[in-house]
Formats: structure tokens, C-alpha cells, sequence
């Protein structure tokens, strides 16, 4: 930045604030976050790459050029999807996370609701302990988890899976939605009221529909939170059949000394996939969602 | 709204049965609304809470359960030496990977926060390694620190960096720096996208009032940005560093603790002594020597928002 004369040193420095010249800006600016772009985003590139690679290319680097594919194969995609039980990981990982999604999305609006606009005694104290659920990571609680589960007998079955996902979804999306009714309108409720209608009435038909935005981003969040999760699908699950993606790609399909890079890749690629699109079609829900619990 | 209210309006007028009735009394619709929520962290989170502090002071093992053996778990865990190196490493972890997060992650912010073009677009890109699953991103990562195949090592060599495939997971202090590198890389986007959300906050008029006061860009980072960014910057560090001293998914991933035990942590040496060497007792209480260094952490975030409500001068809320 050039230094402004003393004399009009106000405007001149309020220009530079508005013009920089173009040099400083391409290396100031955009120059890092190429290069923040490009390393966040090279392994999924590595990624890609693998998974489409014949394994002569894949381990040979001076025959051929390892950033690009010579000839694009899809052996390692039907090699996962024929030969191994992935369909079936991916549909349990699906289910699973769409059923966790619902109960906590659920449980969580109602409790949100009473929380922020019924209004009783102690409301708040509840809505601290919700909060500091949140901050109980699942590394703690996965051994005493798995001692219940097994007692429920609910060991192996997807049920433990999407009973104890929940634990870090409620208190997630309690406390993204407390902070989204808060935005709207007590008034609404009021004159609802006084038309007569019942509580449950007011919050099906005005405060739910008004915070369609903030039920989409919770349970977008959900959804990803619950497709990532790895420690208890691989504390509580034991037949191979029934586990879920990450646990599965990293047990099963790792075998022996020789990794299959290839299939890992794949699958790994695959898994990522559905999250990825569901991610794309609601990016702004959920940057709004993530910075909104942040700020709460 | 209204056209299509009033008809059920009127039918719950005249006709309103006891069901009706028992939802709107408000101590009944309270518990009836907080009963799943409460109901399900309660059975699934604070009794498993309570019974791994009591899991931890016995000697359960799988299908067996436990008598009270007091303090005898922590007692060997105070000797062991795996132990103590799990809980050096996990500091050791959540501070470099927090320093490095919370510095790359601001800066990326204070980037972002410019005028660019496919604003939205970049914001997205961003954001990918924090949405994919961590285990299969880590994945990825075992293969980029492949000893043979990898290609960080390949572009090296090429532009002559050294001679040899660089050693990443293979001897202990390299593992643990390429454990870090990947808890970064994944940490980075959560921390910019929170930060830049601060920084869209921060009123311009702010900026504009430090320029005509003729101060330097430093200046108005130092004396402006930090500041107002401090409430939000305390929050998003307590939770990062919660989520990383407990992290388990990229270790176990790529090390799986190796080589020789040097990047366990503590969850993923609960998991192997609890879980996999079925001493549920002894993994219990692993995971409970967790809990201090939590506290700690969380204290550090009501502190942080007891100060912030302190410098706006606003009573509660």
C-alpha cells in the first residue's frame, strides 16, 4: 500500500481501502487461497484418480504420469459392487442415518418448542443441560454404550446404531432450533392463541411451517453427522454384513498385507458420494445451520 | 391462514375432548414435549456417563460382570506407560493441530471475507473434508502417506526436495506429525467458514472510523477484527479442542495406534484395551481420565461468553 501524504491523508487512505492495486491483490489474495483450494481438495482428486486407475498404472509412477489416468477402468467400482457386500453396507449406512435423522429431528422440535415458547420454570436449566450434552463426545460413552446395548440386546442389530445416534443429534438440533424460533415472532403464537386455537394447534400449523429452513438444516446436519459417525457402528456391530460404510471399507475390505488401493479408493469415493450430493443441493442450509449454532 | 383454521377452530370449540384438553394443559404438554428428548439422553447418554465412571472403578470384562476393585484401575493405568504416552500424545495432538487449525483456518477466513468472485461456490468447495466422512478421507490420507506409492514423496523426488520416499507413518514422530497434518487439513474448513461468519458480523463502520483515524492494517486486525472475534473464536476453539483431544477415527484409521504404540490416544487405547481386549473395566477407565482435561476445556468456554456478555454490558441473554 502506498503511504498517503500527511496532507490528505484521510481520503487518500480511504482510497486505498477501495483500490488496491492489482499485483498486491493476486498475491495477497489469490494466490493463498489457491493453494488453500487446491490442498483441500487434492486428496479427494487422489481420490478419484485411484479408484478409476488399472493397477498396472497404480503402481508403476515412472511408466506413467500418477496424476492422470492412462486408461480409466471400472474394475475396482464392480469388483466392489459385485463382489463384495458393499450395496448392502451402503443401504444399512442409508437406513440407519434416515432413521436417526427422524427421531431426533422430531424429538428435538418438541423439545426445542417447549424450551424456547412454553415458557415453564427452569426451561432454561433444561436448555443448559442439552448444551452440555453436546459437549459429552461418544469416545467417552462408546464402552458403557456397548455394555447397554448388549443388554438390551440390541448388539449387532442396526436398532443400536439408530438409538444411540441420537445422543449427539438431539442436543445439535435443540439447540440449532431453539435459536431459530427465537427468531420468530411471539406475536404470531399470541394471536393464535387468542383465535382460540391449542398449543399443539399453533405449533403445527404456524411455528413448524415457519421454520421449515431451520428443520431442513438440522436434519441435513443430521443426516452427514450420522453417515459420519464410526465409533459405535464399530463397537457395536460385529457381522459383516450389517455394518456400515467407514467401519466396513476399513474392516473388510483391508485384508491381508496387499491393500487394495484401488477398491479402497472406490469405495471410499463411493461412500462419500451420497453426502456430497445431498451436501450440494443444500449448501446454504447448511453453512447457515453451522454458523448459526456457532454464534447461538 | 385463517380461512382454513376457523372451521377446526370452531369443532374444537364445541366438541373438546379430554385429549384435547390434557394437550393444552401446559404442565402436561412441557413433559409430554420434553419427554422424548430427555427420555432418550437420559437412557442413552447420562446413565451410560454414570455407568462408565462406575465401569471404570471395577473389573468388568466382556460377559463378565465386575466386582469393585476401588482405585486399582487408575492405579495401573498411573504406572503404565502406554498410558502415559497416550496422554502425551493426545496433548501433544490437540494442541499442535488446534494452533495450526485456528492459524490457517483464520486466515482462510480473513480471505475469504474479501470481495470475490463464485463467492458461494468457493464456500462450498471449502467445506467438502469437513462433510465427508472423516474415516474415508483418512483413508485417503493412508494411501497419500503410503511408504512405497506415495505421491507426496513421488512430487519430491522429482523436484529434487530428496532422494528417497519419504518416511510417513513408519517411524514414531513422523506418524505423529502426519496424524496432525491430517486432523488439520480436516479441522481447516469448520474453523474458516465459523470465523468468516464472525467476521461478516463485524460492522464496517468500525473499519471506516480506524481509517480516518489513520491507523495501519495490522492495527485494525489487532485493535478490531481479533476483538470482536474473540466471543465466537472461544467457542469454536472449546469445541475443536474437545473434539480433538477425544478424536479416534483418524488415528485408528491410519496408525491404528502404531508404529510401536507412539500415536495412540486416549480413545483409541480405551478402544483397544476396552473393546478388542474385551477389559471393559480397564478401557472404562481410560475413557474417564478423559473427563479432566474436558472440564478444563469447557470451563475455558464459559469464561469466554461469562467475558463476552461483560464487554457488551448485557444482562443475561
Amino acid at each position: 500500500m502506498t503511504e498517503p501524504a500527511q496532507s490528505n491523508a484521510a481520503t487518500a487512505q480511504a482510497e486505498a481501502m477501495t483500490w488496491d492495486s492489482r499485483q498486491r491483490r493476486v498475491v495477497m489474495l489469490y494466490v493463498p487461497l489457491a493453494c488453500f483450494v487446491l490442498i483441500l481438495l487434492f486428496p479427494f482428486y487422489w481420490m478419484t484418480v485411484t479408484a478409476f486407475k488399472p493397477n498396472a498404472e497404480l503402481y508403476d509412477y515412472n511408466t506413467y504420469n500418477p496424476f492422470w489416468i492412462g486408461s480409466p477402468t471400472l474394475d475396482h467400482v464392480k469388483h466392489l459392487l459385485l463382489d463384495t457386500a458393499y450395496p448392502r453396507w451402503l443401504m444399512t449406512t442409508m437406513g440407519v442415518a434416515v432413521a436417526s435423522t427422524c427421531i431426533s429431528l422430531f424429538a428435538s422440535t418438541l423439545a426445542a418448542y417447549a424450551i424456547q415458547r412454553l415458557r415453564f420454570r427452569g426451561s432454561q436449566y433444561v436448555g443448559l443441560g442439552i448444551y452440555l450434552a453436546y459437549l459429552v463426545p461418544p469416545s467417552i460413552l462408546f464402552i458403557p454404550l456397548a455394555t447397554i446395548v448388549y443388554q438390551l440386546g440390541l448388539f449387532d442389530t442396526p436398532f443400536a446404531l439408530i438409538l444411540t445416534f441420537p445422543t449427539f443429534l438431539i442436543p445439535f438440533c435443540t439447540w440449532l432450533l431453539i435459536g431459530y424460533f427465537k427468531s420468530i415472532p411471539y406475536e404470531l403464537e399470541e394471536c393464535a392463541l387468542i383465535d382460540g386455537a391449542t398449543r399443539l394447534q399453533i405449533l403445527r400449523r404456524i411455528t413448524l411451517p415457519l421454520a421449515v429452513p431451520g428443520l431442513i438444516s438440522a436434519g441435513i446436519f443430521s443426516f452427514t453427522l450420522s453417515w459420519n459417525e464410526f465409533i459405535y457402528s464399530l463397537a457395536f456391530i460385529q457381522s459383516s454384513e450389517k455394518k456400515t460404510v467407514p467401519v466396513a471399507i476399513l474392516t473388510e475390505l483391508v485384508t491381508g498385507d496387499v491393500y487394495q488401493w484401488g477398491a479402497l479408493m472406490a469405495g471410499s469415493l463411493l461412500g462419500s458420494l451420497p453426502v456430497a450430493i445431498f451436501y450440494s443441493f443444500f449448501v446454504d442450509y447448511y453453512v447457515s445451520s453451522l454458523t448459526g449454532a456457532v454464534k447461538e | 391462514m385463517s380461512a382454513t383454521t376457523a372451521p377446526t377452530w370452531v369443532r374444537a370449540r364445541r366438541d373438546p375432548s379430554w385429549i384435547v384438553k390434557l394437550f393444552d394443559w401446559k404442565p402436561f404438554l412441557v413433559f409430554a414435549c420434553l419427554f422424548p428428548a430427555v427420555g432418550l439422553l437420559t437412557v442413552f447418554l447420562t446413565y451410560p456417563l454414570g455407568l462408565g465412571i462406575w465401569l471404570a472403578f471395577t473389573d468388568t470384562t466382556i460377559g463378565r460382570t465386575g466386582v469393585w476393585v476401588g482405585l486399582e484401575n487408575f492405579e495401573y493405568l498411573l504406572e503404565d506407560r502406554l498410558w502415559w504416552g497416550a496422554v502425551f500424545y493426545s496433548v501433544f495432538y490437540t494442541g499442535v493441530a488446534t494452533l495450526g487449525k485456528f492459524a490457517l483456518g483464520l486466515w482462510l477466513a480473513l480471505l475469504l471475507n474479501n470481495n470475490l468472485p463464485f463467492k458461494s461456490l468457493l464456500r462450498a468447495i471449502i467445506l467438502l473434508p469437513w462433510i465427508v466422512p472423516t474415516v474415508l478421507s483418512a483413508i485417503a490420507f493412508w494411501w497419500i502417506y503410503d511408504p512405497q506409492f506415495s505421491i507426496v514423496s513421488y512430487v519430491a523426488i522429482k523436484s529434487g526436495l530428496t532422494d528417497t520416499n519419504i518416511d510417513f507413518i513408519n517411524t514414531p514422530w513422523h506418524a505423529r506429525f502426519s496424524l496432525i497434518a491430517a486432523n488439520i487439513w480436516r479441522g481447516i474448513p469448520f474453523v474458516a467458514i465459523s470465523l468468516l461468519a464472525g467476521l461478516q458480523t463485524i460492522s464496517p463502520s468500525l473499519y471506516e472510523a480506524a481509517l480516518l483515524d489513520g491507523s495501519s492494517a495490522w492495527q485494525r486486525f489487532r485493535y478490531i477484527t481479533f476483538p470482536m472475534l474473540l466471543p465466537i473464536l472461544a467457542i469454536v476453539m472449546t469445541f475443536s479442542i474437545i473434539f480433538t483431544f477425544t478424536d479416534f477415527q483418524l488415528v485408528y484409521a491410519i496408525t491404528r495406534g502404531g508404529p510401536v504404540n507412539s500415536t495412540h490416544l486416549l480413545a483409541t487405547l480405551a478402544f483397544q484395551r476396552g473393546i478388542a481386549g474385551g477389559q471393559l473395566g480397564e478401557g472404562a477407565a481410560i475413557a474417564v481420565s478423559m473427563i479432566p482435561f474436558l472440564v478444563v476445556a469447557t470451563l475455558f468456554s464459559y469464561f469466554a461468553l461469562a467475558r463476552r456478555k461483560w464487554q457488551q454490558g448485557e444482562g443475561n441473554d
